[in-house]
């Protein structure tokens, strides 16, 4: 039985096959030890390409617009950063943007990159630097928190005016939802061990 | 390494899991140089290097923006030549007074409680791990995940302020302008995030029972 050590408390384990679907626990303080997921590759890599058409859609439509007296104003993903830029509150801007936009977009990116030529049976150049970027980029993507963000706006925005939902915040709430299956079938030992075969 | 390995630690036996891919590796001898992971090529260390005194310098930064994220307003709503400046803690009294007290308790269980909460448990976690207490390492741990967890959630109000300042801007009419509050705001989610992110739980586990050595 292979070995391992859990990250939260440093228990060595054995850890007996673990079935599909199923995951090992550190018998010590729980920690997850390993995950499995059934056709773990195809189905994350299925649901990233999904996820990146639907990003495309919620970065260049407008996700809201607004309506007061006759006047509209339409903002999309990307505006709402350079209004903040724009009125010198530049630290926020660089967050949102990033937080929003950059780190969600290497994380797709990434996750592209590494399991497109592993299901095709390649190994992508520089892969175990760029598998180890995403997860350090993770944390940082944060989409999930901005749909909740929007929805405070709105319910503070529906008194003063009439809001209309675009077609990006439809993209947005799909995009979600897929990106956390697509993180949550990512098996990263089923990766590495395909890529220990091909090497 | 100072931490004394418990018995049945990987440290122990003399190897520990890579932080970047998990695989099991070999450590070498004392004072050598960190060898790297021979699958994907990451430093190996068997504990997370000067993991308390950069939890102290991020805890510390972050305890410091804390007051000033929380006083001073974090946007300005100019509506017909009236301007309002609103906290953190007003945007949540608004949306009471307002009646959308579901959406109350989620923005103030966000911005308010969750980044205390972090402050808190990570404060405590420094201190039981300089102590070498041995109270309940397995409810400490899950402390730990759950400060882990939760942090991004603060980030709502920010994404808030983003959405108002970009949708309300009709000149004379009606303009929301993000404020100095929200930079402190955002540095403490930022700074609590890379505070959990340095500390290593393993060390509740090396010095609940393991000498100083």
């Amino acid at each position: 039985m292979p070995l391992a050590a859990c990250h939260d408390c440093d228990l060595l384990c054995r850890i007996a096959a673990v079935p599909e679907g199923g995951r090992a626990l550190c018998g010590r303080c729980g920690g997850v030890l390993r995950r499995r997921q059934r056709n773990s590759i195809e189905r994350t890599l299925a649901l990233t390409i999904a996820a990146s058409v639907l990003f495309a859609v919620a970065n260049v439509f407008p996700f809201l617009s607004f309506e007061m007296r006759g006047r509209i104003t339409e903002t999309t993903l990307a505006t709402g950063v350079v209004d903040l830029w724009d009125q010198g509150v530049g630290e926020i801007a660089v967050l949102v943007g990033f937080t929003a936009i950059v780190a969600p977009l290497v994380q797709l990116a990434l996750l592209l990159y590494v399991l497109l030529p592993v299901h095709l049976g390649r190994v992508p150049w520089q892969m175990p630097r760029l598998f180890r970027l995403l997860r350090h980029v993770q944390p940082w993507s944060m989409m999930e928190v901005f749909l909740v963000g929007i929805l405070v706006a709105v319910t503070k925005l529906v008194d003063m005016a009439e809001v209309v939902p675009g077609l990006a915040l439809w993209a947005f709430g799909g995009l979600i939802v897929v990106l956390a299956g697509a993180l949550a079938s990512l098996d990263p030992e089923a990766v590495w061990e395909r890529i220990e075969v091909r090497r | 390494m100072t931490a004394a390995a418990q018995a049945g630690s990987a440290l122990a036996a003399d190897c520990t899991p890579c932080h970047d891919c998990g695989l099991l590796c070999r450590l070498p001898a004392h004072g050598a140089a960190a060898p790297l992971c021979p699958r994907c090529g990451a430093e190996v260390h068997a504990r997370k290097p000067r993991s308390l005194e950069r939890t102290w310098a991020w805890w510390t930064a972050a305890a410091i923006c804390y007051l000033p994220a929380n006083l001073l307003p974090i946007m300005k709503v100019t509506s017909l030549g009236r301007g309002q400046a609103d906290t953190i803690m007003s945007g949540v009294v608004y949306l009471l007074v307002h009646g959308m007290w579901p959406l109350a308790i989620v923005v103030f269980t966000a911005s308010v409680f969750v980044p205390l909460l972090k402050l808190l448990i990570l404060l405590g976690l420094l201190l039981s791990v300089h102590r070498r207490s041995s109270w309940r390492p397995v409810d400490r741990t899950r402390l730990y995940r759950i400060t882990e967890a939760i942090g991004r959630w603060s980030m709502v109000d920010i994404f808030v302020v983003t959405i108002l300042v970009a949708l309300v801007r009709l000149g004379n009419l009606a303009t929301v302008e993000a404020q100095t509050g929200a930079v402190f705001f955002g540095a403490v989610v930022v700074l609590t995030m890379l505070a959990a992110e340095s500390f290593d739980p393993r060390l509740i586990w090396d010095r609940s029972e393991g000498k100083p050595t």
